[in-house]
């Protein structure tokens, strides 16, 4: 095979795994911010408790399934981008933009839905949170706006140009 | 009286455990020799090495002092459980009894029993859903209801909640990761949703431990108690986890690899 047929061949996988590479980023990034929260906020920050008195059941059973979730998510999507080389089709913009997609995407829930409608916990106790809670969702935002512009803006350009 | 039978109960079943666990100990192990000398293909070590860790990691939650202390002290009660009922299980699964059963036993018996193993009953007992409310669903009984209190105080009771705890987390593990043979078979996507499910409700329970403490247990042992068993499930889970993503991505392995090896080096399709 010539170095021309080659790349077009792994333009032609990297198409056809696409949304895999989105979804093996989204699920990385997923996990990641589960991780740091864990290991940031909770055992080395010591910001974010164990169980907070007014969490609710419904808190709870949402905070085990994102547990459950992220460590799935991490260890899945480990194996997809493995199996995303074994067939030459990674396609690292869109496995980024995916990275922003699932990171943004879980912080904003754990921000809005899980800290303030749930209420499993806050993100700092004793302090006024309203510098804290604009802090944590505006940073999710913007995941997801770089996250837009990395998979949506990619579209736009010419088939196969994206690295 | 009392205190008199209780000690003689507890002698009668630590027995009981002894005997049983020295048994599988030693069959396993005469088991891979008899196999090793039948067959050319060498039982694995590492498979050894597996079933006598998790017969040790049984052990140790059922006799000795841990057990006896873990009457009397919730956060060693947590640390054996998970050792019963998570590590032992799955080191257990890892070394493949069941190809050893089938590898030593004689020709019909082993058509017998596979013939067993291909019953409905098999499904149902293998089967992901039934085993994770078995197993989850069950340890919510223990710990949310007066179970718990009355497994300090009556041996029976005692003994069962420990070989429940034990085959549920062996059925629990068997149904999600496939080491042995078995002809009830779900797919990735299948399994990977009930063992969310199954992981999910089980730290869910662990925060509502330390929230809730069951009847008998102070507020701290419960609080320390909930916290090892959210984070020792995690590590034990993590590694079920690992083995079905392994399994998933060695079986999804592109059929045409081999086709792009011979291109590569020249020779034609």
């Amino acid at each position: 095979m010539t170095t021309e047929e080659k790349s077009q061949q792994r333009h032609a996988n990297r198409f056809a795994y696409s949304s895999r590479n989105l979804w093996g980023g989204f699920l990385f990034g997923l996990g990641f911010v589960a991780f740091i929260d864990e290991t940031v906020f909770h055992q080395l920050l010591h910001w974010h408790h164990f169980y907070d008195k007014s969490t609710t059941d419904i808190g709870l059973v949402s905070d085990g399934l994102f547990h459950a979730l992220s460590w799935f998510a991490t260890i899945g999507s480990s194996f997809m981008l493995a199996d995303l080389h074994r067939r030459h089709a990674f396609w690292l913009r869109r496995w980024i933009g995916g990275i922003f997609l699932g990171a943004g995407t879980f912080q904003l829930y754990d921000g809005t839905i899980q800290h303030k409608l749930m209420r499993l916990h806050q993100i700092r106790y004793n302090v006024d949170l309203t510098m804290y809670d604009a802090i944590w969702n505006i940073t999710a935002l913007a995941m997801i706006v770089v996250a837009y512009i990395l998979v949506v803006h990619d579209r736009t350009r010419k088939m196969g140009e994206g690295s | 009286m009392g205190a008199h039978s209780h000690e003689t109960s507890m002698f009668i079943t630590q027995t009981l455990f002894v005997v049983l666990l020295i048994l599988v100990l030693v069959w396993y192990i005469v088991a891979v020799a008899m196999t090793s000398r039948r067959y050319k293909k060498k039982w694995p070590l590492q498979r050894t090495i597996f079933w006598i860790t998790g017969i040790l990691c049984a052990s140790v939650a059922v006799i000795g002092p841990l057990a006896e202390q873990a009457h009397m002290n919730f956060i060693l009660h947590m640390i054996s459980h998970l050792l019963l009922g998570m590590l032992a299980p799955l080191l257990m699964v890892v070394s493949a009894p069941m190809t050893l059963v089938l590898r030593t036993l004689k020709v019909k018996h082993a058509r017998r029993l596979s013939f067993l193993l291909r019953s409905r009953l098999t499904g149902i007992l293998t089967n992901p859903i039934f085993t994770t409310i078995l197993n989850v669903g069950g340890l919510w009984i223990i710990y949310t209801t007066d179970i718990y209190m009355l497994m300090q105080q009556d041996m029976f009771i005692h003994l069962l909640v420990h070989v429940h705890v034990f085959l549920a987390g062996y059925l629990f593990t068997i149904s999600v990761i496939y080491i042995d043979p078995s002809s009830h078979r779900k797919s990735f996507v299948y399994r990977s949703i009930v063992l969310l499910i199954a992981v999910a409700g089980h730290g869910i329970l662990s925060k509502y431990i330390y929230a809730h403490p069951p009847n008998g247990v102070t507020k701290a042992q419960s609080e320390t108690g909930g916290i090892i068993m959210y984070y020792g499930g995690d590590a034990i889970e993590l590694a079920v986890i690992f083995i079905l993503c392994f399994q998933w991505y060695k079986s999804t392995r592109p059929k045409d690899l081999l086709q792009n090896i011979l291109v590569k080096s020249g020779i034609p399709r």
